[in-house]
């Protein structure tokens, strides 16, 4: 009988992270921003029907990136945790910060005790009522979960174009302005992305019970231009 | 909304078989654009007026709305279950259901509802809705067994069902403009208190109308309470002058 390697916990998880953020890596990123009237969330996605956002409640997003059929898992049990939730209570009863909690719970444990880690990275809007502020929790691959109060950006090259968002970003500018600056920062100096590259999801204040709104091409083609 | 079927099946000590609800009136009328639902506000238990402005009448989504006869509390409960359902599907596919499967699964529940139908906590609701892959409104009715059937023009439930539906019926005509449709349901909302004690009549003291909804091809809407208020103001004035010819050419 052979006996199994001794493999150092240190270098499992090493492996691991590498192995999620390779994943990553590979597919395209994600940038969400606050804006005058709610938040803007742009992806870097040419499909139409495979979407990167998506809406969980009234007042909650959901954006993933990576590997598409595991944070589409993650999307659907968190539309089902919220209707479940919001029947059960109230509307008002269902919040982000729950939310993003559980998916970093189960992130978390994924990491840890099964074989493959999730190669995804999520986010969680959630636009603010009754004088709160609007939040973006941003939850990794491994169950770190930051909030962010101005801006959230996912995926492979995320500190880049977190670099070329925070240099851009304003308080309080308007939805036209934070989708150029997003759009510029996804795409980098050496491209540019149309609108049939982008997919862009609003929560936004003038949107009535279900703020969740998506920007359909014409729209976003005036918006950038 | 405990009648004399309960009160006797309490004594004998067999279950009441229900046959249809036994308060409340809601009418749904398609028009040229779309569909109008409306619904009196009264609810009852016996013979005591237990609630003075209940809602009956809810929009089911944006493009659909459900109305409510029969035993209150679980009526409003599975309204509230369809709902979310209809948004929760909505959600996790990305697309809305056809109006058919909405109505589809509104049947569903209300044939999971059967044991309690048949111990007499009977659920009859009303669907009515835009289709817009056909571009028309359509009307689905149901049975306290979950049989539902598709109504070409227009349809009624409740105790005052029978007032209305004939108050409808002798007014509809094809291709009604949205004034003369919710005119309509406010007329045959009107007849139905006028016969059914179960039924409320507008309530001129505490300002409480009926409900009336519309869906078209922009989605649902209410139609504001001081536009329903001025309508039934009308219709009393115009009934009161009837009266006083009548009596006057008599006399």
């Amino acid at each position: 009988m052979s006996m199994p390697y001794y493999v150092a916990p240190e270098q499992v998880m090493k492996d691991r992270a590498e192995y999620a953020q390779k994943g990553i890596a590979r597919g395209r990123s994600l940038v969400a921003t606050t804006y005058d009237a709610g938040i803007v969330i742009v992806a870097e996605n040419p499909s139409r029907s495979l979407h990167k956002i998506s809406e969980i409640y009234d007042r909650i997003a959901f954006g993933g990136v990576g590997k598409y059929n595991e944070y589409d898992q993650l999307r659907v049990a968190g539309v089902r945790h919220a209707d479940t939730k919001g029947y059960a209570y109230s509307r008002e009863d269902v919040d982000a910060r729950s939310l993003a909690n559980l998916y970093a719970q189960y992130l978390g444990n994924v990491f840890t005790h099964e074989m493959k880690p999730l190669e995804v990275e999520i986010l969680v809007a959630e636009l603010g009522h009754a004088g709160q502020p609007d939040q973006l929790y941003h939850i990794a691959y491994e169950g770190t979960i930051t909030d962010e109060d101005h801006f959230a950006v996912l995926g492979g090259d995320a500190e880049t174009i977190n670099e070329r968002v925070a240099a851009s970003w304003q308080e309080g500018w308007d939805l036209a302005a934070a989708l150029k600056a997003a759009t510029a920062a996804l795409a980098g100096p050496d491209r540019t992305l149309a609108p049939a590259d982008l997919e862009v999801a609003t929560l936004s204040r003038g949107n009535g019970r279900r703020s969740f709104r998506r920007v359909p091409d014409e729209e976003l083609a005036q918006l950038l231009a | 909304m405990d009648g004399p079927d309960q009160q006797r099946a309490a004594r004998d000590g067999v279950a009441p078989v229900p046959l249809a609800a036994h308060a409340t009136t809601v009418v749904a009328l398609r028009y040229a654009d779309g569909v109008v639902m409306a619904g009196d506000r009264r609810a009852t238990a016996g013979n005591i007026i237990a609630h003075r402005a209940m809602e009956k009448v809810f929009p089911a989504d944006r493009f659909s709305a459900v109305a409510i006869a029969g035993s209150a509390g679980m009526a409003v409960e599975m309204v509230r279950l369809f709902q979310v359902q209809l948004e929760h599907y909505e959600k996790v596919e990305g697309s809305t259901l056809s109006l058919e499967g909405k109505a589809n699964q509104l049947a569903q529940m209300v044939r999971q509802h059967l044991p309690m139908a048949m111990q007499g906590f009977v659920v009859v609701p009303l669907f009515a809705g835009y289709d817009t892959a056909r571009g028309t409104g359509r009307i689905f009715s149901y049975d306290a067994t979950g049989g539902h059937y598709e109504d070409t023009d227009f349809q009624a439930t409740g105790s005052g069902g029978r007032d209305a539906r004939s108050t409808i019926k002798l007014g509809w005509r094809e291709g009604l403009s949205q004034d003369d449709a919710v005119e309509l349901a406010i007329q045959s909302l009107y007849e139905a208190a006028d016969e059914d004690s179960a039924t409320g009549g507008p309530d001129l003291v505490r300002g409480i109308y009926p409900l009336i909804a519309v869906v078209d091809a922009e989605g649902y809407r209410a139609v504001p309470e001081d536009e329903v208020a001025e309508r039934f103001g009308a219709l009393i004035a115009r009934a009161r002058a009837d009266r006083a010819e009548q009596s006057g050419s008599t006399s």
